[in-house]
């Protein structure tokens, strides 16, 4: 078990940058996510982690120890990669020893006919076969330990790379984009798998994913990346409800968070839309910000009006419970996704105008620059902080 | 509701008088669709299948049947003498030393390129700069055509002037008259087999190693396999297991149907140390007109080779298919 940290990071590709200075710490016992779109960087990251590729400058300490320039070998990391990589000729059993074997037999030892014949060999050979099959066992893989990794369905060939990066109990696991070659129903029991793993087992895990449902579901902490740089480090919640950035807002939640062009009109009214809202925002009057909304945090008002936005519906979809109202707003070239509870929305059709009213305390509001404007709760009631650098 | 309606075909609807069913033609719409099916195949493999039996069983077939005749080349009569010519054929000392002549020549000739060939690829694919021009140098004696290639070969390796004699003579080395030499003869144009067939097995064992993902030696990496030997037996031997059966296939047979080389160089000499299968045959077949005797030579060595072949397959396949 070991603490993770990250330092500075540089990559470059020739001319391309693919991480700009990137730190992070993670805790020891900690389910850390690296979340971003494809060529964000994440995976790169992940792999100088690792020691599969080294960075232009920065360093990485694993465990108070400076790993920079050792062998992936030496860095006491186990990987699962995203294709599995499991060796095609070697059986399940083969594939979980061999990671034991590399540590613990010598080069003599691990001569094909010779190295059997060398004193301790038997005994060591032995010793691995017991724990792969205790690990194999733990993983529900006991039985496949003589098939070769083509004879296994995705699940299966994904236990074993799992078993595989267990077996030698490393201090950091990293994983690749490990589900995303599964089916969505197998992936959901993987992912729980995956969560239930980290709990028995409480080493460090980074997980690299694109996807946010694995990203919030599994993790301790998320790390949202965007262009080699990292936007924030939060818990899902934080990343959700607070994001520091509008990248971020805007890559978390689906549907898309609502992004609506807003001008201060005095200190507490914002114009939206062709309406008025009424939120906190010391701002000057005539400052140009962004608000950014949620679809849940809308709700049905009969009249429109100050503190209501008023639109016709575009199209609506029918999510069970819910309800995604697709509405046009005067002057806003792509539609608002409100999602309204289905039975308090009964009579909803394409066409109608509906009033739509904004909780102040749910819209986040962005800085031109996409900066986060952050109001500061003091004495329980909301205030702002004075954003006057706010371009007019 | 109304009756639902039969979907296609105008047999399969219903008669207008009353419920039961009657077929106006007696071809289901599915035997006729077979039918023309079976047609279109037979007008698309035809012209193939044509081209192969005249081209390829047809003359097979013949020296089969030539085999068992006494025919000479341009002879106007022959006769049948059963196996008299296979009798012939496996009682001849000459016969017998072309057979393991060809065998020692494809024992040098499969190993050698398979371990120069992989070497070449690997040393290649491990360094960046000038890979193009190393592959290109390579493969051009693959190119060449063989008989140029033996002359100046025979250039190269005369007792006198030959640049390898001189060679070895300036630097105090024995020399040999390599191609009368009956110890050398052999092992010199299976070194020439070698480096005509290295560039072939380079250029597929290339094409193998780009194609093995890097995943997996990151793998290796990560779980200790680090060092060259350790990547090489975890990896990259193993992964090059489909394109190494293919290119021992392919290198045996060419090696079993050497004949160039020993034509422009040996002629079969000196004694028989050179004779193989191949220029055997032709020796029989086209220089003594014994066409009956040769079209036995063909036979067996027919049987020689198709047997390697199927073994070679069948064994490898074994352990080199993952799926």
């Amino acid at each position: 078990m070991a603490s993770v940290s990250i330092d500075s990071i540089r990559k470059n590709y020739g001319p391309t940058s693919v991480l700009r200075g990137v730190s992070l710490s993670i805790a020891d016992g900690e389910f850390l996510t690296l979340l971003g779109p494809s060529g964000c960087g994440k995976s790169t990251l992940l792999r100088i982690l690792a020691g599969l590729e080294v960075q232009d400058a920065g360093s990485v300490s694993i465990g108070e120890r400076a790993v920079d320039g050792l062998r992936p070998k030496r860095r006491d990391v186990a990987m699962v990669f995203q294709s599995y990589a499991l060796y095609p000729h070697m059986t399940v059993a083969s594939n979980m020893t061999l990671p034991l074997r590399m540590r613990r037999l010598s080069a003599f030892q691990r001569l094909p006919l010779l190295g059997r014949l060398l004193p301790g060999t038997a005994r060591i050979a032995a010793e691995i076969d017991v724990e792969v099959t205790r690990t194999a066992k733990s993983l529900g893989i006991g039985h496949l330990l003589a098939r070769k990794p083509g004879q296994l369905s995705g699940g299966q060939r994904q236990r074993v790379a799992v078993g595989r990066a267990m077996v030698r109990h490393p201090a950091v696991f990293l994983m690749d984009e490990p589900l995303s070659n599964l089916d969505a129903k197998l992936r959901v029991q993987m992912r729980a798998e995956i969560k239930e793993l980290h709990q028995r087992l409480g080493v460090t895990f980074v997980y690299v994913t694109h996807d946010q449902a694995e990203a919030m579901t599994l993790s301790d902490c998320v790390a949202v990346m965007l262009d080699g740089e990292l936007l924030q480090v939060a818990p899902p919640q934080d990343i959700y409800a607070d994001p520091d950035d509008r990248r971020v807002a805007e890559f978390i939640g689906s549907p898309k968070i609502n992004m609506l062009d807003g001008v201060v009109r005095e200190r507490d009214l914002i114009d939206v839309a062709g309406s008025t809202l009424t939120i906190e925002a010391d701002a000057l009057a005539g400052a140009h910000l962004t608000l950014g909304i949620r679809p849940e945090a809308f709700h049905l008002v009969d009249h429109g009006g100050q503190g209501a936005l008023t639109g016709s519906v575009r199209m609506i979809e029918h999510m069970g419970s819910d309800l995604f109202v697709h509405l046009d707003l005067a002057g806003v070239d792509h539609p608002l996704i409100a999602r309204l509870l289905a039975e308090r929305a009964p009579h909803i059709a394409p066409g109608q105008t509906l009033h739509v009213g904004v909780r102040p305390d749910r819209v986040l509001l962005f800085a031109r620059n996409g900066r986060r404007l952050r109001r500061e709760v003091e004495t329980g009631r909301a205030s702002v902080r004075p954003i006057r650098e706010i371009a007019r | 509701m109304s009756e639902p309606r039969a979907l296609c075909g105008s047999s399969d609807q219903p008669s207008a008088t009353g419920g039961v069913r009657t077929f106006r033609s007696p071809v289901s719409p599915a035997r006729r669709r077979a039918f023309t099916e079976t047609l279109a195949a037979w007008a698309l493999a035809g012209p193939a299948v044509f081209f192969l039996f005249v081209l390829f069983f047809m003359p097979v077939i013949g020296v089969f049947v030539i085999a068992l005749t006494d025919w000479q080349f341009g002879a106007r009569s022959l006769s049948f003498v059963g196996l008299a010519n296979f009798r012939e054929v496996f009682a001849d000392v000459g016969f017998r030393a072309s057979v393991v002549n060809t065998v020692v020549y494809v024992l040098i000739v499969v190993p050698g390129t398979v371990v120069f060939g992989l070497l070449i690829a690997l040393l290649i694919e491990s360094g960046k700069s000038c890979r193009s021009f190393y592959r290109a140098i390579h493969f051009l004696p693959f190119m060449a055509t063989l008989t140029a290639m033996a002359i100046a070969w025979e250039a190269l390796l005369h007792p006198t002037i030959g640049l390898v004699n001189q060679t070895l003579a300036a630097i105090g080395l024995p020399t040999a008259n390599w191609l009368r030499d009956e110890n050398t003869a052999l092992p010199v144009l299976a070194v020439i087999g070698i480096w005509q067939n290295l560039g072939y097995a380079m250029v597929l064992f290339l094409a193998g190693l780009k194609s093995i993902p890097q995943d997996l030696y990151d793998a290796a990496d990560v779980d200790g396999a680090d060092l060259w030997l350790d990547r090489l037996r975890t990896v990259t031997l193993p992964m090059l297991g489909p394109v190494s059966m293919f290119v021992v296939i392919v290198v045996a047979l060419r090696a079993f149907e050497c004949f160039d080389t020993v034509k422009v160089l040996t002629q079969g000499g000196p004694g028989h140390a050179t004779d193989v299968l191949l220029y055997t045959l032709y020796r029989e077949s086209f220089e003594y007109l014994r066409t009956g005797y040769g079209a036995a030579v063909a036979v067996v060595f027919l049987v020689i080779v198709v047997t390697l072949t199927l073994v070679q397959t069948r064994v490898m396949d074994r352990k080199v298919h993952y799926q």
